[in-house]
């Protein structure tokens, strides 16, 4: 029953809010449901639709994952967006720096640089709520738009290629990029951007799912999460595993730089992010802060951003404006889930359980 | 120097200033009554898109400012609902409203006027420059008065601070927690309006540009009272005003432009640093983000 609810009540959550894009479709004069067809059935067809679909899935994974550490242990990180433009810009940098070296060497230095800056980039949160007290979602907002301030200053003063019109840096070294998909998978052609950093994103899932649930540090961790009190009653050091979760959340945020940078662009592109890390937030939210709710749930998100390019073009008045809609739509459904509990148990569902 | 500091950069640092100290003063009635607003920004937008469209019908920019008011109100009214009658966590919620305020103008300027996320022109005689900055203006000894001189701040600072103590003195918690977020949205709606049909004259996809978190930034600066922050907001505004104005006008030695990023940055890294305590103490509300549960 407790699995059953688990598992519905996302569910649901999902169904309302396309309940409600539907309604908003029908106000501006459009079918919803050929809007709705156009928008899976163009996400789901193979090569293009599931292609694209699982490298729009990517992003939201890591970040999903980094939403997810770090509420286990209690935290609201919504500085995966900064901490992934950081990450990003240090994967660029050091394929920029080290262009010449073969990729044996390139690419695990672009990886480490990336799930480092990331790492530190959410440290600093993590720090400054376990030493000095100050709330770690304003930290992360702030530290969003200082992240986004530095890099485009680097990118503008430093490292792009004198008279690019465009804000992106010089491209990285061939060695450090990393195989699209479309190489192993019969079928699916190489244009299709989804690459190895998918791979990794799935290994994260598992490894993620294995430190939290089967290691000690994971359990201390969760323990922090669940009741920080009785945390450092039994010995955890809570200022610690806040610096801990904030690091890992930022290292998986970070790695959303490896995706764009070395697996899709090949350079630093500025603003490159479609929200990434405030969908994470839903991603997280929706998965129920588990890795195997956080796949199912950025493959949805993913849908949703990869079906609203033909529903933007194909319909006579819905703009792509509906997927933003969806989502803001799912996640205050997902927050607001005692609205759902209410309901069911006037309607008498769930008879002397507690929602 | 000297060509950058005129009467031209004190007007500019006005302007730049007033939707701030707007948006600043609305999350000051959400937060002190115990509700994190981080929607601000998603209410600015609806103020602002609503009111650029109304005034475009309607050819009336007041009508637009009450409509933008209204739209603030609308979505402050959901934010309520959730977090207050709900418990649904604050931050998510108000994450949730900014991410829908990013499509809900687009999708509605997409269908009523065909176009991707903006309004047409209003004409130059149905623009409001002035008002809101009086509105501005009059507003902050306003929030002063109202927040320590009146009964109703009295109680909507006490369910801010000890919801507890405020129920069993016969406060009602939520009624006033729903009034102080409402507050907060009718006055981010007036902001918003101020950018499209007293600053510009139409709205533009997210106009807002991360002012209502530039808000939020100047509420802690300011320390949840209404007088630092709007002086908070004033030297963010300024900030933002020399920021457009130095842009190729003063070189460093080098010859190089200053770049403007740094002076972006401020607003962000002030308010880290104040909230860490480096520059005096800034504290937030006692049960600010905590649902309040009526004991059985």
């Amino acid at each position: 029953m407790k699995l059953l609810r688990q598992l519905l009540f996302p569910f649901i959550a999902v169904l309302a809010a396309f309940a409600v894009g539907a309604i908003l479709i029908l106000i501006v004069g459009d079918s919803p449901l050929e809007t709705y067809r156009l928008m899976f059935g163009s996400a789901l067809s193979w090569p293009d639709g599931i292609g694209y679909t699982l490298f729009y899935a990517t992003p939201l994974i890591f970040t999903g994952l980094a939403v997810l550490v770090a509420f286990r242990c209690g935290l609201l990180n919504i500085g995966a967006e900064g901490q992934l433009y950081v990450a990003a810009f240090a994967a660029a940098w050091v394929g920029i720096t080290f262009a010449q070296r073969s990729g044996w060497i390139l690419i695990p230095l672009c990886f480490i640089a990336a799930i480092l800056a990331g790492g530190a980039w959410g440290a600093i949160p993590g720090v400054l709520k376990a030493r000095f007290g100050s709330h770690e979602v304003i930290n992360t907002i702030m530290l969003n738009f200082v992240a986004v301030a530095l890099i485009s200053y680097l990118t503008q003063y430093h490292y792009r290629i004198p008279g690019d019109p465009i804000m992106e840096t010089a491209p990285i070294g061939a060695g450090a990029y990393i195989p699209r998909l479309g190489k192993f998978i019969p079928g699916l052609p190489e244009r299709i951007p989804l690459n190895a950093a998918f791979l990794l994103a799935l290994l994260c899932c598992l490894l993620v799912y294995l430190f939290l649930w089967r290691t000690k540090w994971g359990y201390e961790l969760r323990a922090t999460g669940s009741n920080a009190s009785a945390a450092e009653y039994g010995g955890v050091s809570v200022r610690k595993q806040i610096v801990i979760a904030m690091t890992i959340s930022g290292a998986l945020a970070g790695m959303v730089g490896i995706n764009e940078v070395l697996g899709y662009r090949h350079r630093y592109y500025d603003g490159f992010s479609d929200n990434y890390g405030f969908t994470g937030i839903a991603v997280a939210l929706l998965g129920r802060n588990h890795p195997v709710g956080v796949l199912i749930s950025a493959f949805l998100f993913a849908i949703l951003q990869r079906g609203g390019i033909p529903v933007d073009a194909f319909t006579e008045h819905v703009t792509k404006d509906i997927v933003q809609i969806l989502q803001g739509t799912i996640i205050l459904f997902v927050a607001a889930e005692a609205f759902f509990g209410e309901t069911f148990q006037r309607l008498g569902f769930f008879k002397g359980s507690k929602v | 120097m000297r060509e950058i500091f005129t009467v031209s950069l004190i007007w500019s640092t006005v302007r730049l200033s007033t939707p701030l100290v707007l948006a600043a003063l609305g999350g000051m009635f959400s937060e002190r009554s115990g509700v994190i607003n981080i929607a601000l920004e998603g209410m600015m937008l609806a103020g602002a898109f609503t009111a650029a469209a109304v005034t475009y019908a309607s050819s009336n920019p007041f009508l637009g400012l009450l409509a933008g008011i209204a739209a603030g109100v609308a979505i402050s009214g959901i934010h309520a609902v959730a977090c207050i009658r709900f418990k649904a966590d604050q931050v998510v919620t108000g994450t949730a409203l900014n991410i829908l305020m990013i499509g809900v103008p687009g999708f509605l300027s997409g269908a009523l006027f065909l176009s991707s996320g903006s309004t047409p022109q209003i004409p130059k005689e149905h623009l409001i420059p002035w008002t809101p900055i009086l509105i501005a203006l009059a507003l902050v000894p306003i929030t002063w008065y109202v927040l320590y001189k009146t009964p109703f701040g009295l109680r909507l600072r006490s369910v801010g601070e000890n919801p507890e103590a405020a129920d069993a003195a016969g406060v009602r918690v939520s009624h006033m927690r729903y009034w102080g977020v409402l507050l907060s949205g009718a006055l981010a709606g007036i902001g918003g309006a101020y950018l499209s049909i007293g600053q510009s004259s139409l709205f533009t996809r997210n106009m807002t540009s991360g002012r209502g978190f530039i808000a939020l930034a100047a509420l802690i600066f300011g320390k949840w009272r209404p007088v630092q922050t709007m002086l908070a907001c004033l030297l963010f505004g300024f900030t933002e005003a020399v920021s457009i104005q130095m842009q190729g006008v003063i070189k460093l030695p080098s010859g190089e432009d200053i770049p403007v990023q740094f002076i972006q940055m401020v607003p962000y890294v002030l308010t880290i640093v104040v909230l860490a305590g480096f520059i005096g103490s800034s504290r937030p509300p006692k049960a600010l983000g905590i649902p309040y549960q009526k004991e059985k």
